[in-house]
């Protein structure tokens, strides 16, 4: 029946419409520029994807447990330059523990407000996106942060080192992404991200700390947060203050394009990267056509609609219904 | 004879691996009530969807009067004058009454202005016909259940409605609301319209209906007059055999006191609560919707805090802070609104089960995945869930089966005290009856059982002894061998509570 196939492929396209858009992009692509599928260029778009990527973990355990983080992108900006302010005051090995501990305090903070005082995670990030910039140019006075001697340090490891001929922000966006796979898919609390997300009050009433669960996932969120600052900052040794403007967006869209619901409930670590990496590649793509740096910005947002669009629809089991 | 309004002709309709409908086919004439019945899961929901036009059929035609008619979709089937009465109800509550029965073609006057006089003196001129107490004006938000439901009727009057569909209206009725629902049944049906009545309440279905229509994992059953059959032919159609309605009388061997309250007070929920359970003994909580029974249960799992009074497990006083204070206690509370509060409904039904106790399963930092398959295949077992798999989402699955993965997790947890809030709410009858089973099977164990039911039959069926409560109070304690239905309900109603047992 003609109206069966077309609910069919309609259905297909809700279910798996990301990865036939991706397919598309990825042929239009190498059709325009044949570049786009060599392996240096796929080297290049994992090792500028690697920031954006380790970000994206954590905020797949926010976005699972049924909340949002928008503040990533200006706690990173604080991250990368309190590590380089401290780097040169008191030494890398001290400078990066304390860069931690400041950050995931402040994820502490959100996680205590989220969680435990039950505010709106939109409002209180949203805030906080705001508030942590405040504090990130008083901290550094507005001026840009540099490390004074940028030949004789080690630091620079984490953002320009290779190990085993690969660029160490892949490695840790690797390794990092294989822990916290184990721990959001093996461990009890993983289990737990899930079933807060789901159904908050089923969980409560399983005995499940619900408060104590969405903390942990902020502090997860800016543990992660901090890696990626730690990596920026060694990266370029210097650093503005606006380093992470706008990132909280793209790694929204990256968990979001993996197919984590903003419902909570859902999503994975691997669907996560595989996400991270849809939206390198577009990105890259575009830069590859010829198309200014800036159009990336509203591409970004044209996939997260798209994205939200097809959430919904694959809840619905079409694309577009009278009924939500 | 006259031509029946809706009829439809071997419906059949196969979702992913389940073949939900299976040719059914029935007719409802003009001026009929027409019940259909089946238990969860015979495919009741599904052919309501094929009618109302969220779901096409794959064979079969539907005929309105004796033109063939495809739905396209809700408004759609409305325009043809089939109107759906729903159970849960879909009123935009910030709106008025007249807002509600006219949303979407409001009258209107100049400009695209609405014309407001002309609006509420139509509403009100349908409200005078449903006889209710409210008019156009009121904020659907400020009614009551009931009457929030007289608005969904009314939203049917406005059209001319050739039938009208009710799907379990009486679910959250007082006795007098349906009362009055009744008499506009009657009334429609004294106007020439047919009704289509799901229930799963057996003498709503002998008291009002003419005919009976069965559906029974998705085949068409048979339709018998009403005034022909009896209850338990009825059943027998639904589930395939004889159901079990007597009263309970064996008792199993009392163990110790597991729990005892004293003088438990919740300030405005209820007062002075004292009661014992022990071990081998299921005690029911009888009572009407809102006389605090869900709140004691409340109280004890952790998610309330009393304002007086003591809890005491095995004989010692305890406090119990949290759900999961509760449970390290060893009382499990199998709540009220499975799936608000029993279940992840995205998750699979291992995980489900599992979720209460998934720090205390471990392989080195994961959970072990393998004891959680046993544990699940343990209570599939026990309690016959009918599920594919362990990985099936708990939302695919019937009413029943979603009760007993409910169930298994509580079970599975070995707790001292079970507390089970309205364990067969919205449950067909054959699962209704193995429920039942299973809390006696489990005071036979030594587990003390607190049973919360509204509905009086559960309660007589597996209590050793019954709470009455009346607004917030025990108006008496019965053995089941006094109890009668009568004082029961006197009890209940707060008449005869002081009375000598």
């Amino acid at each position: 029946m003609a109206t069966m196939t077309k609910q069919n492929i309609g259905n297909i396209l809700a279910k798996q419409g990301i990865l036939v858009a991706f397919a598309l992009f990825i042929i239009a692509f190498t059709i325009a520029n044949p570049k786009f599928l060599s392996v240096d260029n796929m080297f290049s778009v994992v090792r500028s994807s690697a920031i954006l990527g380790v970000m994206a973990l954590g905020v797949t355990f926010v976005v699972i447990s049924g909340n949002l983080d928008l503040s990533v992108g200006s706690m990173m900006s604080f991250s990368t330059i309190v590590v380089l302010d401290l780097h040169d005051q008191i030494g890398p090995l001290l400078a990066i523990p304390a860069m931690f501990a400041m950050t995931i305090a402040l994820g502490a903070f959100i996680g205590f407000l989220v969680g435990y005082l039950k505010l709106n995670s939109l409002i209180v990030t949203l805030g906080m996106l705001s508030a942590i910039h405040g504090l990130t140019l008083t901290y550094s006075g507005g001026k840009n942060m540099d490390i004074a001697d940028k030949d004789g340090t080690w630091f620079s490891v984490f953002g320009q080192g290779t190990a085993l001929g690969i660029p160490v922000p892949i490695l840790i966006f690797i390794a990092l992404a294989a822990v916290l796979g184990l721990v959001l898919g093996k461990t009890a609390f993983g289990r737990k991200v899930y079933a807060v997300g789901g159904n908050g009050t089923a969980a409560t009433f399983s005995g499940i700390r619900r408060a104590r669960t969405v903390f942990l996932c902020y502090i997860m969120s800016s543990a992660c947060v901090a890696t990626a600052g730690l990596i920026q900052a060694s990266r370029s040794l210097g650093s503005q203050n606006t380093v992470g403007q706008g990132l909280e967006l793209e790694v929204l869209a990256a968990v979001i394009l993996g197919g984590a619901s903003l419902m909570g409930g859902s999503g994975t670590i691997f669907k996560t990267v595989v996400g991270v990496l849809i939206l390198g590649f577009i990105q890259n793509g575009l830069l590859l056509l010829g198309l200014q740096f800036y159009v990336q910005f509203v591409v970004t947002w044209v996939i997260i609609i798209l994205a939200v669009w097809l959430d919904i629809a694959a809840k619905r089991g079409r694309l577009w219904s009278p009924i939500a | 004879m006259t031509d029946p309004v809706l009829r439809l002709e071997g419906i059949v309709k196969t979702f992913p691996g389940v073949r939900a409908l299976d040719g059914v086919s029935f007719s409802v004439m003009p001026g009929e009530v027409h019940a259909l019945m089946g238990e969860n899961g015979a495919g009741k929901s599904t052919l309501m969807k094929v009618l109302g036009g969220i779901h096409q059929p794959d064979e079969g035609k539907i005929y309105v009067g004796d033109t063939p008619a495809v739905m396209s979709g809700p408004l759609e089937a409305k325009a043809k004058g089939i109107v759906f009465i729903h159970q849960e109800l879909s009123l935009a509550t910030e709106l008025s009454v007249a807002e509600n029965i006219y949303l979407g073609e409001l009258p209107r006057s100049s400009f695209g202005r609405v014309d407001w006089s002309e609006l509420y003196a139509r509403t009100d001129a349908i409200l005078k016909k449903l006889n209710v107490g409210f008019n156009a004006r009121t904020r659907v938000g400020t009614l009551s259940i009931a009457n929030q439901q007289m608005v969904e009727i009314a939203r049917a009057l406005t059209v001319d409605a050739k039938a009208v569909i009710f799907d379990e209206p009486t679910a959250s009725l007082t006795d007098a609301e349906k009362v009055v629902l009744f008499d506009v049944i009657s009334d429609l049906q004294a106007s020439g319209v047919g009704i289509i009545y799901i229930s799963h309440r057996m003498e709503e279905i002998f008291k009002i209906t003419d005919r009976i229509s069965v559906l029974r994992d998705g085949q068409y059953q048979g339709t018998v007059n009403t005034a022909d059959t009896d209850e338990e032919k009825v059943t027998q159609m639904m589930i395939g055999r004889k159901l079990d309605l007597s009263r309970n009388a064996a008792h199993h061997e009392l163990g110790k006191v597991a729990l005892e309250v004293r003088g438990l007070t919740c300030g405005g929920m209820y007062e002075d609560i004292s009661f014992q359970i022990r071990r081998g003994e299921v005690v029911g909580f009888y009572g009407l919707v809102g006389a605090g029974r869900t709140e004691i249960a409340e109280t004890l799992f952790g998610l309330r805090d009393p304002s007086a009074g003591q809890i005491l497990l095995d004989g010692e006083e305890v406090r119990i802070s949290s759900p999961t204070d509760a449970i390290a206690k060893g009382i499990s509370l199998v709540p009220e609104d499975r799936k608000g509060q029993g279940l992840v409904l995205g998750m699979n039904c291992r995980d489900n089960m599992t979720l209460p106790q998934v720090d205390d399963l471990k392989a080195g930092p994961f959970v072990a995945e393998g004891a959680e398959v046993a544990i699940f295949d343990q209570y599939r077992d026990k309690l016959d869930i009918r599920t594919p798999g362990w990985k099936q989402q708990v939302g695919n699955l019937s009413g029943g089966n979603q009760q007993k993965i409910v169930i298994g997790k509580w079970l599975s947890m070995h707790p001292n005290v079970l507390i089970v809030d309205e364990p067969t709410r919205g449950i067909d009858v054959g699962s209704k009856s193995e429920i039942h089973k299973l809390l006696r099977a489990l005071a036979a164990q030594g587990y003390a059982v607190m049973v919360i039911s509204s509905e009086m039959p559960e309660v007589l069926h597996v209590s050793d002894r019954i709470v009455a409560m009346y607004s917030g109070k025990i108006m008496r304690t019965f053995t089941s061998e006094e109890v009668t239905e009568d004082s029961l309900i006197q009890a209940i109603s707060g008449l005869g509570g002081e009375r000598a047992a």
